[in-house]
């Protein structure tokens, strides 16, 4: 399986993530699983001319691939032109270049939710840069492609999001499409795989039994549940961070800090800071999926008048400072 | 004369394009596109102050690290807050481990395959060098690519993942390292000594890190062998020591206490920093023109049409002089003797920048085991913040490719400016208002370029390390 590789209005970190790709170092474990690099801009030996070249063989057709990935926003400004960014040495709209190689392309993914949805470059107010996902404006159907797109194989836009996306959903997704293929159902709402995005980041979060007590964070660095005051949003977020874990042990509510829901269209303009918690009347609004609010609030006061000494202490300081109690046998 | 149009130029982080005006063989005059406009000063305007943490990390994903430390910066700065002591070293190691896992990718991924070019096939070397390096199919990557994740676990235990993390707080970090964690992290940097001690430089890192002078290094690379030696025998037949020579004045924000401040010339004591000096000139960038501003009252309006303009990189400048910044620039200013001895024998080079950031793996990792025991388990890693509703601040740091500062200002608790100036617009900075042209532009003149000239472009190019999605912001 053959898979060409562009960036645009993006940061690159999503590259920059897969090559942390584990266990395997990532180019073997592509190579044997049949997948090979076409061209990618960081990683491929050709450049200038013998890249161009390889480029315009493969958007006219003349040399086959399978998958094109694009990692950044498409940025269609100023007024319509694409000059925001014209592909170096091409002298050409990166947005020109995209839609040719789509249209060749049997499989079209979007690597990270600039690509998916438009991201922060669609963020700011009157979206200057006319930035846009391949097949989406933030939540609504459009982007680049339109909402009709399909590639060669039939398929949407499969947006592999995340901020950045994790080398696993990436590598996975790949090879689960050079196994056995990738399927309308394979997708959900959003056009993400559902091999990560059919779990919430609250699956597996470590601070589970601060959540289940409602023994909240009150500042940075606390060890408490981050969802009541520090604008977590693991609870509504799709994506499985806590389960699969990031550069080894690691994930955001693992590193201490709130889940933003990056694998979210619209993530990066929430309407509220970032590490805060909206509320009504002491309620916070973003209530955990598939929760009704009146179960939630019967729940966390019940679980709230029942936390055990340990567990409040805990929540709002950076080091436990009360053990678990251990029972000797026989009591 | 003959204009060629170098691009994609790949193997950097984001889109470059070189144009080179060639006479007889040689370039006479180079000019710096950055293609891509980001836009992200406008991204953070009206925000809440402490969103920049969560924002600029996605300037940049390879340097996220260092764009959340210098927000940090700028906003500690404005609320007058000091970082906790765990949580300073808990964000020079975050950092330190970005920064020098970005020196392993930049001399692996993108810097070295180009001596696995055709043009290179009748050189001694070029066999061993081609199956090492070739990119993506040379026989170091599979090595590299497992001693760079292995190493970024360090980030998985201290900030969650690597890039964009939130861990970075104004008041320290918001992970509290375990006492479990602490063996574990320590075996992290022993497994990463290893491979740079068997892998790339075939010496202990205090060894090399002790090499004083050119011909103590020449002497070195003729007696060890491992990838970095591999390099130096390469660039030597090529004498990549005398080419690529920029301003030669060098800058430095200084690093992890460890890398002192200030400005640096052959020759010259070292001149100590002063950020009023800083200005942007947007002369030649596809901006609407004004004096050359100081980044605390800088603006960034677009005017894709402007006549003159050929790129979307201000050009900033020290005291009005263009300097160069980076691994050389830091080791240079720091006083380090091998590369200030380089650099007083032939001014900037390939060879330079390149052992620069070896140094640094040689002379940071030792560090990073220091600063993991100083830790004292149990004390606060984060300092709560209270952000002023009305304020300014500068933050900045040292990221794997130089200096980079952020300049805030608050008013009503929102983000009024911020302006960003990233190591890569020094570096690819166009020509300014006076046309004197950026460091990368000098470096390129007298090269050979055009049909059948060796690769020597792409190396200088690369020297640098440039970070093109920082540039643009």
């Amino acid at each position: 399986m053959r898979v060409l590789w562009l960036q645009s209005g993006g940061c690159g970190g999503c590259t920059q993530s897969l090559l942390c790709a584990e266990p395997r170092p990532l180019f073997d474990e592509l190579r044997d699983a049949g997948i090979e690099l076409v061209w990618h801009p960081a990683l491929s030996q050709e450049s200038g001319e013998e890249a161009l070249q390889v480029l315009s063989d493969c958007a006219d057709g003349k040399m086959a691939f399978d998958v094109l990935c694009v990692e950044g926003a498409m940025l269609r400004g100023p007024n319509g032109t694409g000059k925001f960014h014209l592909m170096a040495g091409s002298g050409r709209p990166l947005t020109e270049w995209v839609e040719r190689l789509a249209a060749q392309a049997k499989w079209v993914f979007a690597i990270g939710s600039c690509t998916a949805y438009g991201g922060f470059s669609a963020s700011t107010p009157g979206n200057p840069l006319e930035a846009c996902g391949l097949q989406y404006d933030t939540n609504e159907m459009g982007g680049l492609l339109g909402k009709a797109f399909v590639s060669g194989c039939g398929l949407p836009v499969v947006n592999i999001a995340g901020c950045p996306t994790h080398p696993g959903w990436i590598v996975d997704t790949l090879e689960k499409l050079a196994l056995e293929g990738l399927s309308a159902s394979d997708l959900d709402e959003f056009g993400r795989p559902l091999l990560y995005a059919d779990q919430l980041v609250h699956h597996g979060c470590p601070r589970n039994e601060y959540y289940e007590f409602k023994a909240s964070a009150i500042k940075q660095s606390d060890l408490g549940c981050l969802m009541e005051n520090l604008g977590c949003k693991g609870t509504q977020a799709h994506a499985d961070c806590n389960v699969r874990t990031w550069n080894g042990s690691g994930s955001c509510l693992r590193g201490g800090f709130a889940c933003i829901a990056c694998t979210e269209p619209g993530f990066e303009a929430p309407g509220h800071p970032f590490q805060e918690t909206p509320k009504v009347a002491g309620i916070p609004i973003g209530l955990p999926t598939d929760m009704p609010k009146a179960w939630f609030v019967a729940l966390a006061a019940l679980s709230k008048s029942a936390t055990p000494k340990r567990v409040r202490d805990n929540a709002v300081v950076d080091h436990p400072v009360i053990r678990p109690s251990v029972k000797k046998a026989g009591k | 004369m003959k204009r060629i149009l170098v691009g994609p130029f790949n193997r950097v982080e984001g889109d470059l394009e070189v144009s080179l005006d060639v006479e007889g063989g040689q370039i006479v005059e180079a000019r710096v596109n950055s293609p891509l406009f980001r836009g992200f000063e406008q991204v953070l305007i009206g925000r809440a102050a402490e969103d920049a943490l969560a924002v600029v990390p996605r300037i940049c994903g390879i340097c996220s690290v260092a764009q959340s430390a210098a927000a940090a910066g700028a906003l500690a700065a404005a609320a007058g807050l000091e970082p906790a002591p765990n949580g300073r070293l808990a964000q020079h190691l975050i950092q330190a481990t970005e920064n020098l896992a970005d020196h392993l990718t930049h001399f692996y991924l993108f810097f070295m395959p180009d001596f696995a070019r055709a043009s290179y096939v009748d050189r001694n070397w070029y066999a061993s060098v081609a199956g090492r390096f070739t990119a993506v199919k040379g026989s170091a990557n599979p090595g590299v690519l497992v001693a760079r994740a292995n190493f970024f676990k360090l980030i998985g235990f201290l900030a969650g993942r690597w890039p964009h993390t939130l861990a970075i707080q104004p008041g320290g970090s918001t992970k509290a390292m375990t006492p479990a964690e602490r063996i574990r992290i320590l075996a992290v940097l022993r497994d990463f000594r290893s491979f740079l001690e068997s892998g790339l430089l075939g010496d202990t890192l205090e060894n090399f890190a002790a090499l004083d002078s050119e011909d103590a290094l020449r002497a070195w690379s003729a007696s060890h062998s491992g990838d970095f030696p591999a390099f130096l025998k390469a660039a030597y037949d090529l004498r990549l020591e005398q080419i690529g020579r920029a301003s030669d004045r060098y800058m430095s924000y200084g690093a992890y206490d460890l890398f002192a401040a200030g400005l640096w010339q052959p020759s010259l004591a070292v001149d100590s920093l002063s950020l009023a000096k800083i200005t942007e000139d947007p002369r030649h960038a596809w901006m609407t023109d004004s004096s050359p501003l100081p980044p605390a009252i800088g603006q960034t309006i677009v005017d894709a049409e402007k006549t003159g303009a050929y790129t979307w990189c201000k050009a900033p400048r020290y005291a009005g002089q263009v300097v160069e910044t980076g691994a050389l620039a830091r080791q240079v200013v720091a006083g380090h003797p091998l590369l200030r001895d380089l650099v007083l024998r032939h001014g900037g080079s390939v060879t330079a920048r390149v052992t620069a950031r070896m140094i640094e793996l040689a002379t940071v990792l030792p560090a990073m085991e220091r600063w993991v025991r100083e830790i004292v388990l149990g004390e606060a890693f984060c300092n709560p913040t209270d952000l002023p509703d009305e304020a300014q601040g500068v933050g900045i740091v040292e990221a794997a490719r130089g200096s980079l500062g952020h300049w805030l200002s608050i008013k009503r608790g929102r983000i009024e400016r911020y302006q960003i100036i990233a190591p890569t617009t020094w570096n690819f900075s166009p020509r300014d208002s006076e046309g004197q042209p950026g460091p990368l532009e000098q470096a390129l003149v007298g090269l050979p370029a055009g049909d059948g000239a060796l690769p020597t472009v792409q190396h200088v190019v690369r020297s640098f390390d440039p970070c093109m999605v920082c540039t643009v912001h």
